[in-house]
């Protein structure tokens, strides 16, 4: 977090000096800058809004994907499969595009451009979490049902009592990594007009024209949020580690 | 009217009647018939994949059977849902390697059979779970993790938390092949004690010691079949069968 700061003071400083640069379009000293800098931050709701809702759904839906997937029953392997193989071969641009543009004509109902996005992020994320957590919840050995069966407790209660619990603390990471992809895949929805941190940017530099500033601006806005997912996704990790120590 | 499952008094409390069973092209049991008494002690042996495992996981259902009837607790055991979990209440299972749940601490371990399976609140299956941890003996351990704990004590957790089912039958599927020496015996003690207690058990182990001292009968197995049955004394002075004789003396001669 702190050397996050650091660098990007750093970044600023040193270029700042070379004559190439106009940084005084993000200098929140002036009123101007002050102006874009808060212009530019206004997304920044917006995305966590979208990811975070986006990654909420697709972590529930993911799950639900992933159980049938491990089912003895052939049928529902085998829509469970499907649906992973379909909704991951769609680039998520295409996807967006598709839900906003397309997806109305079919049912006929218009949707709003966030609820387009998260149901596109949501959709695509959902095909990747199923296999994370097919992938977690295959990585407990069979001994873990044996004994949680042998106690009487029926499937649900295994699942949610003995083997969810163990699973989840060993994809944690992977689950990190979905959510930093997502805040990422978020600048997309900037393309159907969704008001987030690329959308600004991309607004402000038609204004004033400083595509240098405002584009490392806005990297610098990503990675300051990745690098607080990250840190917050690590506590979590470490919370539940001393958890079996 | 209150409806119970129907034990009559001579009714064996486990009945293998002909039972088959195969993986795939492999017969793993090959008609097994047998019965057991309420109250009985029971240690099953035989040499490696002669399909002790496999008949001690039929009578909880842990293992589907493809013939031949099973009756446990005065319950027929199918392949439904329904009457394992039926069955499971009435017999638990004790494993080679544990199976404690790595995430919980030892009294949660515990309390989650009585809380989830037997509908139990809070307060009530913590009593259950200190009482049967007293029983095993480790007390002082409830708030650990399994982790924390040496093999010997995670097995004793690992009986109590059958215990705390308050089942009539335990079953022990080689319960300390997987202990250093020095742990077998506080396992070992523990067992004998349970046995005292009216307990039906069936025990699968190469524990001969244990076997003379506690079993009432011992079974052994070889190829899918229970080729001998005898009590301790006989069993060990005067085995009938070629295969028995062999076994007795490979394993008691190191
Ligand atoms: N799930 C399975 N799939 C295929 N074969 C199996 C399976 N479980 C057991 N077997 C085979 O069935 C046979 C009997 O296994 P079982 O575990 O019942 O033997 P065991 O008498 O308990 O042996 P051990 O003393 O080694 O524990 C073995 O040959 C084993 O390889
Ligand atoms: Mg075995």
């Amino acid at each position: 977090m702190r050397k996050a700061f650091i660098l990007a003071a750093l970044a600023l400083v040193l270029t700042g000096c070379s004559g190439n640069w106009g940084w005084y379009v993000v200098n929140p000293t002036t009123p101007s800058g002050y102006n874009n800098v808060r212009f530019l931050l206004s997304g920044l709701q917006y995305t966590i809004l979208l990811s975070a809702t986006a990654i909420s759904i697709s972590i529930v839906v993911g799950l639900l994907v992933a159980l049938p997937g491990l089912s003895s029953n052939r049928g529902l392997r085998w829509a469970s499969r499907t649906y992973v193989e379909l909704v991951r071969a769609v680039p998520i641009l295409v996807l967006v595009l598709w839900v906003y543009y397309g997806l109305p004509q079919i049912t006929g109902l218009t949707i709003g451009v966030f609820w387009a996005g998260v149901f596109a992020l949501a959709l695509s994320d959902s095909a990747f979490q199923a296999e994370i957590f097919r992938a977690g919840i295959q990585s407990i050995a069979r001994g873990q049902y044996e004994a949680a069966y042998s106690i009487s407790l029926n499937y649900r209660d295994t699942m949610r009592y003995v083997i969810l619990p163990q699973a989840i603390r060993r994809i944690l990471p992977a689950i990190g990594n979905q959510i930093v992809y997502m805040l990422k895949m978020s600048s997309l929805v900037s393309v159907i007009g969704m008001q987030e941190l690329t959308r600004k940017a991309n607004e402000l530099v038609v204004t004033e024209y400083r595509p240098l500033e405002i584009y490392t601006f806005l990297v610098l806005e990503y990675l300051v949020l990745i690098l607080i997912v990250s840190a917050g996704v690590r506590w979590l990790e470490r919370r539940m580690r001393t958890d079996e120590r | 009217m209150r409806i119970e499952a129907a034990v009559r008094d001579d009714e064996p409390i486990i009945l293998f009647d002909n039972v088959f069973k195969s993986f795939g092209d492999f017969q793993v049991l090959k008609g097994i018939s047998l019965s057991i008494a309420a109250g009985e002690r029971v240690v099953i042996c035989g040499p490696s994949g002669s399909g002790k495992s496999t008949l001690i996981r039929c009578i909880n259902g842990l293992e589907s059977y493809d013939a031949g009837h099973i009756r446990v607790a005065g319950l027929a055991l199918g392949t439904d849902d329904a009457s394992r979990r039926a069955v499971r209440g009435k017999a638990g299972m004790v494993f080679q390697q544990f199976n404690l749940f790595p995430h919980l601490t030892v009294l949660e371990n515990l309390m989650l059979g009585p809380m989830r399976a037997r509908g139990m609140n809070r307060a009530a299956a913590e009593e259950i779970a200190r009482r049967y941890l007293d029983r095993v003996r480790i007390p002082e351990q409830a708030d650990k993790y399994p982790r924390q704990l040496s093999g010997g004590q995670q097995q004793r957790v690992a009986i109590a938390r059958s215990l705390c089912m308050e089942p009539g039958i335990m079953l022990f599927d080689e319960p300390t092949s997987a202990l250093d020496p020095e742990m077998i015996n506080e396992v070992l003690e523990v067992m004998a004690e349970l046995a005292g207690t009216g307990m039906t058990m069936l025990c699968v182990t190469h524990e001969m010691g244990f076997a003379r001292r506690v079993a009432d009968r011992i079974m052994f197995m070889d190829h899918g079949e229970i080729v001998e049955t005898a009590p301790p004394e006989r069993f060990f002075s005067a085995p009938e069968s070629q295969r028995c004789r062999d076994f007795l003396q490979k394993i008691l001669n190191h």
